[in-house]
């Protein structure tokens, strides 16, 4: 059944990963929500017993699997589904998509469309000619204007817990914020308010990078002075690095950049550091990569942020030794060594 | 020359797509003029009463606009400005003094009365005047004595004056999307946004429009151009209304707005300059003004919000292309003087009517040609519309415009979404600017020279290197012709990719292209931009002119082909 019993109609989720569910549980509060999966045995099993990924799941929501019905029963539509496969999944949506219609997405990457035959390597650069955020391509493959951003420190399994968390919702409408904020808002979960999405965007894609070093460094053994070191450093590096990319400074002071950072960068759950945490440990990337359940979206912003700071020639550090660690054979001790001994003292130089 | 014989103009005569001029809707509007102003006074009102809610918040904005009037009247008079005007603001200005002292109660019908006065003066001085007689004549006399102008200065015969062997039609091109315009001119309205270089633009565009075969435009004119008499005199019989960039205040601003918005929604095509004003650097526009753009959008929501059929409106943007600009001496030491110093500065005419009857004739004596580029059609989303004013996505499927408006199921009034918008639509209009946009050959050689020396000083910045001796400035023709080859092969790809456009001559054997445009380019200067020196090597009289002329090719990255 498709129709709510409530006058409201329902709200759409795309994604039935780790934060497209629990997202889609805590919309479930207040009205139906239509919480599409791509793959036809989670629409049953979802349907059929209520649980996903371990997650007990409000009766009101109903898993889907075509965008149709998607599209016409919701006005609102959550996407939440990792950067490597949004623009498909959008070039899908599309068509069935009016002007009408509010997307507010939960990813946190960069997309990137090269000519055929070229990879994020070969390409002779990078910049925001190809490198686009979700609403952008949100913007590219539909009619919808209409969009908006949540970023945020929003660990699915503390959020599934019902403990004190907030977000931000950016978006240059108005409108989109005060929908956002009315359908998620609870007294366990605060929402923000932001009108510069791509610095938002920017900022919650910016974060894995750090994460990933955060991971290294307890991978490390070492202590709470390193990760201090690390997360007030990268927040340099991203203010440096989004300006760049054509964010705005602020964003990245608020719940998406220095709250997120800090989060993640603190978070053994969560996937990025996770990554960081095994290399310094002796794994190798592809070792790690194949036994990953979801994406870690920071291995591949690193690439991209690596090849972005080199055409914007912005100062990058720390992303550019991590993509050193990661593709090119340096040890995650030669790479701090290298950090700790750059002759750079300049505490704040960008307010 | 024989071989820069033009190529044959194909430019065709089009017919009037409504023939009777009481059809027009610019003369239904002039015919009720007094109801049209006091309906836009009304509605200005209520659209202020609403951004100004309490009795505080007005009588503050309406005493901060009559101490800018006023400070207006004593320092920057125009010829323009109403006799009565010093009157009329010292008498508002008393009485808003008296009110500040009385008590706020029996206020209010005063204060009312006073916006009543201020609101309604500017509507009537914004409002125009279209006269069918005067603008048969106009349209007579331009055509007649552009005609004799044009052949007497042409074919050196005695008597050729009163030849009619060329027509403004040989002078004038008109490409692009000629024929969509007059079909969505027929089902819609039309709102066209030229790129603003010259004071001539908004007389060109009048004929151009004429010669489209498209009914009378009503036209937001620099209020500074009516100062020229001759131009005043054409600007009131082609149906412009006055636009007085000196006045920011929040009353005239919002009757402004609503004078266009009301006029859209009547139906009358409409046309402005969305650049604001004449682009100083040579640029093409890259940021627009939001005000007057606002109003198509909102004229769209309010037709939708009718009973009926909804009227659609449609927003052309039109670039002029020249080879020369009369005021672009002063436009870019201007641009010089405010990026250099960064201060204010104001505006100036130096050319009365004398001057630009003098360049009219040196205009037509030579060779030199303008194009003027009609682009595609988009809605007020600017997204690309059919012949048959349906709005297209990028895959080419139907949008209802319509929906753009709508949430939860209700046509809402929201006006930051609105505002949003509005910005996106600059930035498509921007866009297909820099698509529509001819180039010359007189553009790229100006680019090429001027990139060329900027990349052999490349230690100077932009102020030294201006400062140069221009005896210093040679540029070998070899070298310049290799570079030359370079970039217009880049533009040709730019154009297979659909981002730029280019003059027919500016295809074939280069060095004819480099000695046209070399030969056109700023051609009426005291001091020319670009010429040829005895040993055939490229020179330049005066350098911040050609800055000028190349910054029409900046903002498609050829930078890195020099």
């Amino acid at each position: 059944m498709i129709l709510s019993n409530s006058s409201e109609k329902p709200v759409g989720v795309i994604g039935a990963g780790n934060f497209g569910t629990v997202i889609a549980n805590m919309l479930a509060q207040g009205r139906k929500v239509l919480l599409y999966a791509r793959n036809p045995d989670v629409v049953r099993s979802i349907n059929e017993t209520h649980h996903h990924l371990g997650y007990q799941l409000s009766e009101q929501i109903e898993a889907i699997g075509d965008f149709a019905t998607l599209a016409q029963n919701c006005e609102v539509i959550f996407p939440i589904v990792p950067s490597q496969h949004f623009r498909d999944m959008m070039q899908q949506l599309g068509p069935h998509l009016h002007p009408y219609h509010m997307l507010i997405h939960g990813t946190k990457g960069f997309d990137i469309v090269l000519p055929p035959g070229e990879t994020i390597e070969t390409a002779k650069k990078l910049d925001r000619s190809v490198v686009k955020t979700m609403s952008e391509v949100i913007r590219e493959e539909s009619v919808a204007v209409r969009i908006g951003c949540l970023a945020g420190p929003n660990l699915s399994r503390e959020l599934a817990l019902r403990q004190p968390a907030a977000t931000v919702i950016a978006s240059n409408f108005n409108e989109v914020i005060q929908t956002g904020k009315r359908l998620l808002k609870s007294d366990r979960f605060q929402v923000y308010e932001n009108n510069d999405i791509v610095g938002v965007e920017i900022a919650g894609v910016l974060k894995n990078i750090i994460a990933i070093a955060s991971g290294a460094l307890s991978g490390l053994g070492f202590g709470d002075n390193a990760k201090g070191l690390l997360i007030s450093r990268g927040a340099v590096e991203m203010v440096y690095l989004g300006r760049a990319l054509g964010g705005d400074t602020k964003a990245f002071l608020g719940v998406a950049g220095i709250g997120d950072l800090v989060t993640t960068c603190n978070s053994p759950m969560s996937r990025n550091f996770t990554v960081g945490y095994r290399l310094a440990k002796g794994e190798r990337l592809e070792q790690i990569i194949a036994d990953m359940q979801e994406v870690a979206e920071g291995i591949n912003t690193v690439r991209i942020a690596k090849k972005c700071a080199d055409h914007y020639k912005v100062r990058a550090l720390i992303t550019d030794r991590l993509y050193k660690v990661l593709f090119e054979g340096l040890t995650v001790e030669e790479a701090l060594e290298f950090l700790m001994r750059y002759p750079l003292n300049i505490d704040i130089d960008f307010i | 020359m024989e071989i820069l014989q033009e190529k044959k103009n194909k430019n065709r005569k089009y017919k009037p797509i409504l023939d009777r001029i009481p059809d027009w809707p610019v003369y239904q509007l002039s015919k009720h003029r007094k109801e049209f102003i006091d309906e836009v006074t009304q509605k200005s009102i209520e659209r202020i009463r609403e951004l100004r809610p309490s009795y505080k918040q007005l009588l503050d904005d309406l005493q901060a606009t009559t101490y800018r009037e006023q400070n207006r009247i004593k320092r920057n008079r125009w010829r323009v400005d109403p006799k009565d005007d010093a009157v009329f603001w010292s008498t508002i200005k008393n009485e808003l003094v008296e009110l500040a002292g009385a008590n706020p109660e029996g206020g209010h019908t005063k204060v009312d009365e006073i916006l009543q006065r201020i609101v309604h003066r500017y509507a009537s001085e914004i409002a125009g005047n279209f006269k069918p007689n005067s603008y048969r004549l106009a349209r007579e006399v331009i055509k007649f004595w552009f005609s004799r102008l044009l052949n007497g200065a042409r074919v050196k015969k005695f008597g050729a004056i009163f030849r009619n062997q060329y027509t403004l039609r040989d002078k004038i091109h008109i490409v692009g999307k000629v024929k969509m315009i007059r079909k969505l001119a027929r089902q819609g309205t039309v709102v066209m946004v030229p790129t603003h270089f010259s004071n001539l633009d908004s007389i060109l565009i009048g004929w151009v429009i004429h010669a489209m075969g498209l009914p009378a435009f009503i036209y937001g004119a620099g209020l500074n151009l009516f100062n020229i008499k001759i131009i005043a005199y054409f600007m009131n019989s082609l149906g412009a209304y006055k636009v007085d960039r000196r006045k920011k205040n929040l009353p005239y601003l919002e009757t402004l707005k609503m004078y266009s918005n009301l006029a859209i929604q009547k139906g009358a095509h409409s046309l402005f300059f969305p650049g604001g004003t004449r682009s100083r650097s040579g640029m093409l526009e890259k940021q627009l003004k939001l005000g007057l753009l606002s109003t198509a959008i909102e004229a769209q929501r309010s037709l939708y919000n009718m009973e009926g059929e909804h009227r659609k409106i449609f927003v052309v943007p039109v670039t002029l292309n020249y080879h020369f600009v009369l005021e672009a001496p002063d436009l870019i030491e201007d641009y010089l003087h405010v990026k250099g110093q960064d201060r204010y500065f104001p505006e100036q005419d130096k050319y009365g009517s004398f001057q630009l009857i003098k360049f009219l004739i040196k205009f037509f004596a030579n060779r030199s040609n303008i194009s003027v580029s009609i682009g595609p059609g988009l809605d007020v989303m600017g997204n690309y519309v059919d012949e048959n004013g349906n709005s297209l996505d990028a895959h080419g499927r139907v949008i209802d415009t319509k929906d753009y408006f709508i949430s939860s199921g209700q046509l809402t009034i929201d006006r930051q979404r609105e505002d949003e918008y509005t910005r996106m639509l600059s930035q498509r209009i921007v866009t297909e600017y820099h698509k529509i946009n001819r180039v010359f050959a007189s553009h790229l050689v100006s680019f090429i020279a001027f990139e060329m020396w900027q990349k052999k000083y490349h230690q100077l910045d932009l102020f030294n290197l201006l400062r140069l001796p221009e005896e210093d400035l040679e540029l070998d023709y070899l070298e310049f012709k290799t570079v030359f080859k370079r970039l217009r092969k880049q533009i040709f790809l730019l154009k297979e990719q659909d981002k730029i456009n280019y003059a027919s001559h500016l295809k074939g054997n280069s060095d004819v292209v480099i000695n046209r445009g070399v030969d056109n380019v700023g051609v009426f200067h005291l001091n020319r931009p670009l010429l040829k020196n005895k040993k055939g090597n490229i020179i330049t009289k005066d350098l911040s002119l050609l800055y000028y002329y190349h910054n029409r090719l900046v903002g498609y990255d050829l930078e890195q082909f020099i």
